[in-house]
């Protein structure tokens, strides 16, 4: 059995049957064991072990903070961590150590969260396989799992020497990989098109994309700022509850956060779906959908049927479009956020002291990789005088149909829309990388950038296995601000579901893990 | 006890519904086709260009394949001139309807250049420092723009 739900942790570290650096202990051996996976750049081994020894303290004193007290936790490497590296997974920010906390890991830690360490991305978050890393890809834990092992076993796609493991997702893979292989409770992703649903669709947990505008990016890093927001990535519906409980809320320091007092919620067990209206998107069925992932979405909307909600098919008629919008807004943000490195203020410098501009073209060149380079390239393009009503000007009204479209279907009664999240299931890295950063990303996102596009919230949810034994999840979309409708109808699905967690195939080189495991499982 | 019966009720009652619409109401095919991507006449990817973007950017597309990138990252940004976009405004913020936060203007925050400056690879006093500026980059001989006039 994986590793306890957030809550039922902090019931245990309550009731004194696990202290806080037990636990500390256990997740950190774990991360240790697990270090092939490549899912974290920086174990923040000293300053945890610190954070954990004063939740202990207010444990004894029968003080706790929070529910968050002394739970073990993970940030995707984008977040700024104040004495602690903040990479991008990128040359550029390599050796880069913030002089201040974001506001979402400020609020973790207030609640006396234990910050585990930083996790692995795409370079500044540019991806959707967690595979263009300066550090390495991130390996998707599902295969080395029981599961994955056992249905592939026969055929000739297991290879002994390591050579068939899938990928993660992206871009916050590396936080998925954390919360999926038991080595911390919640780990916070960013989502810009999709990057924190697709790697938790991939891992088998749960990822929530909040509405714009409810959590504070203070702090995280930007790639495209009318789309950001930081993710949440939990074992569980109710997990990801609590946490947005902890994090949602205005921000002095982040003016796109509204200020409506953010009222926080606890999901009842009992959910009725009876009065729900779920629309399901007719131009969600985009080709290359996998029939196994049809087939989920199928027995989903009849599921919710038969459990008395109405369930209606509607349209959302610019879906199609929405992917090439979102290219196009993506890179001339990406163009123009990317302009502050320079090399002067932080950061890499090129040792260039020809002229200013022969300083910043050197630095920039030694600082980014083909994917980002390429992204800032496309970026300035679109931002030309010439083609900046044509392309940029053009998405930014695209955009508006497709915000539109939401808002009409959400009006017509519908409270949630169900959708796949990904077209299938997590590709070998080996087929993964055959094509480039563009195309896969045109590919993994067509599900997911859409809710970005309109600024409200999703959540993926663990739904079943594919043939070859690999998690499929499916997406709830729901109404901005409607935060506690969503997470409702996902814990409804979750618990019809029933999802079985990760298993850890047991022949490893790191076999002890299984082990490991049951032992925590065995200290409740 | 009676819970249970409505939700068996109802189970029966929506799966019978079913049988007799005899489909899902997931569509069970695609709804829609990719198009192929097409390189508009107008925007093509020439040498100047890149030379222009390459100074703008301050990035270098690298080789020929970082010039196929970008042209085929064009082609597929062309698809968005079949939406007809007539009489729409464009969207900035998809807060565009509430008031943005603005806070008193005050002083929050600040003394903290020494740590900023901390950051920073060259400094000299309070300064950071930068080579000598208003030097264009030199033009280049690259390997993507050696066929200049022609046709990439």
């Amino acid at each position: 059995m994986l590793g306890m739900s957030l809550r039922e942790a902090a019931a245990a570290l309550r009731c004194g049957q696990l202290n806080p650096i037990e636990l500390y202990q256990k997740c950190l051996s774990l991360i240790k064991e697990t270090r092939f996976l490549n899912a974290y750049i920086n174990v923040a081994e000293d300053v945890a072990l610190r954070q954990a020894t004063e939740a202990e303290k207010r444990f004894r004193q029968g003080k706790p903070l929070g529910e968050l007290d002394g739970i073990p936790v993970a940030v995707k490497d984008n977040f700024s961590t104040a004495n602690i590296e903040t990479t991008c997974a990128s040359q550029m920010l390599k050796g880069y150590i913030p002089p201040y906390n974001a506001t979402v890991v400020q609020k973790l830690l207030d609640q006396g969260a234990v910050l585990m360490g930083k996790t692995n991305l795409d370079e500044f978050g540019m991806g959707s396989g967690s595979t263009d890393s300066i550090f390495g890809p991130v390996k998707n834990p599902w295969s080395y799992s029981k599961q994955y092992r056992e249905k592939n076993s026969g055929s000739r796609t297991i290879a002994d020497d390591d050579s068939d493991w899938v990928i993660a997702g992206g871009s916050s893979g590396g936080s998925a990989v954390a919360v999926s292989s038991g080595t911390c409770f919640v780990a916070l992703g960013s989502d810009t098109g999709g990057s924190t649903r697709n790697p938790a669709s991939h891992c088998g947990v749960v990822g929530l994309k909040p509405t714009y505008g409810l959590v504070s990016r203070h702090g995280l890093i930007p790639l495209v700022n009318s789309m950001d927001v930081p993710g949440i990535l939990a074992r569980c519906v109710d997990d990801v509850a609590t946490v947005l409980g902890v994090l949602a809320g205005h921000d002095p320091l982040d003016s796109t956060t509204i200020q409506d007092p953010f009222q926080t919620f606890t999901l009842p067990d009992d959910i009725d779906v009876t009065n729900l209206c779920v629309g399901i998107p007719k131009e969600y069925h985009a080709p290359g959908l996998s029939t196994e992932t049809l087939s989920l979405w199928s027995r989903t909307a009849d599921l919710l049927e038969d459990a008395g909600a109405k369930v209606v098919e509607v349209s959302l008629p610019h879906t199609r479009y929405s992917i090439v919008c979102y290219h196009v807004l993506c890179t001339a943000e990406v163009a123009s956020n990317m302009a502050r490195f320079d090399g002067l203020e932080y950061g890499h410098r090129a040792n260039v002291e020809d002229s200013t501009e022969a300083m910043y073209s050197a630095t920039r060149r030694e600082g980014f990789n083909d994917v980002v380079r390429g992204r800032i390239l496309s970026g300035n393009f679109f931002l030309l005088k010439q083609n900046y009503e044509k392309y940029f000007l053009k998405a930014q009204k695209v955009r508006r149909l497709i915000a539109d479209d939401f808002v009409k279907v959400f009006k017509s009664g519908v409270d949630v829309l169900l959708t796949p999240t990904t077209l299938g299931d997590a590709a070998p890295y080996e087929d993964f990388i055959q094509e480039d950063n563009r195309t896969r990303s045109a590919q993994e996102d067509v599900f997911t950038q859409c809710a970005n596009m309109a600024g409200v919230p999703a959540i993926t949810v663990p739904a079943g296995l594919s043939s070859r034994g690999l998690p499929l999840g499916l997406q709830f979309i729901g109404q901005a601000f409607r935060e506690q409708q969503l997470l409702s109808v996902a814990k409804w699905f979750e618990k019809q579901m029933n999802f079985c967690p990760l298993d850890f195939y047991k022949h490893l080189e790191n076999r002890d893990i299984c082990q490991r495991k049951s032992n925590i499982a065995s200290l409740l | 006890m009676w819970v249970q019966k409505t939700i068996a009720k109802c189970w029966r009652t929506a799966g019978f519904t079913r049988f007799l619409s005899s489909q899902s109401k997931v569509p069970q095919n695609p709804t829609w086709r990719i198009e192929p991507e097409t390189e508009a006449q107008d925007s093509h990817v020439t040498p100047e260009l890149i030379d222009h973007l390459e100074r703008l950017a301050l990035v270098d597309f690298r080789n020929q394949e970082g010039v196929q990138r970008l042209q085929s990252a064009v082609n597929f940004a062309n698809q968005l001139h079949h939406v007809n976009t007539d009489g729409i405004e464009p969207l900035d913020s998809v807060l565009e309807d509430r008031a943005l936060y603005i806070r008193g203007d005050e002083v929050t925050s600040g003394n903290c250049s020494e740590i900023l400056l901390q950051k920073a690879k060259s400094v000299v006093e309070d300064y950071f420092v930068a080579p000598p500026g208003n030097i264009p980059l030199p033009q280049k001989e690259n390997e993507y723009l050696s066929t200049k006039g022609e046709d990439i």
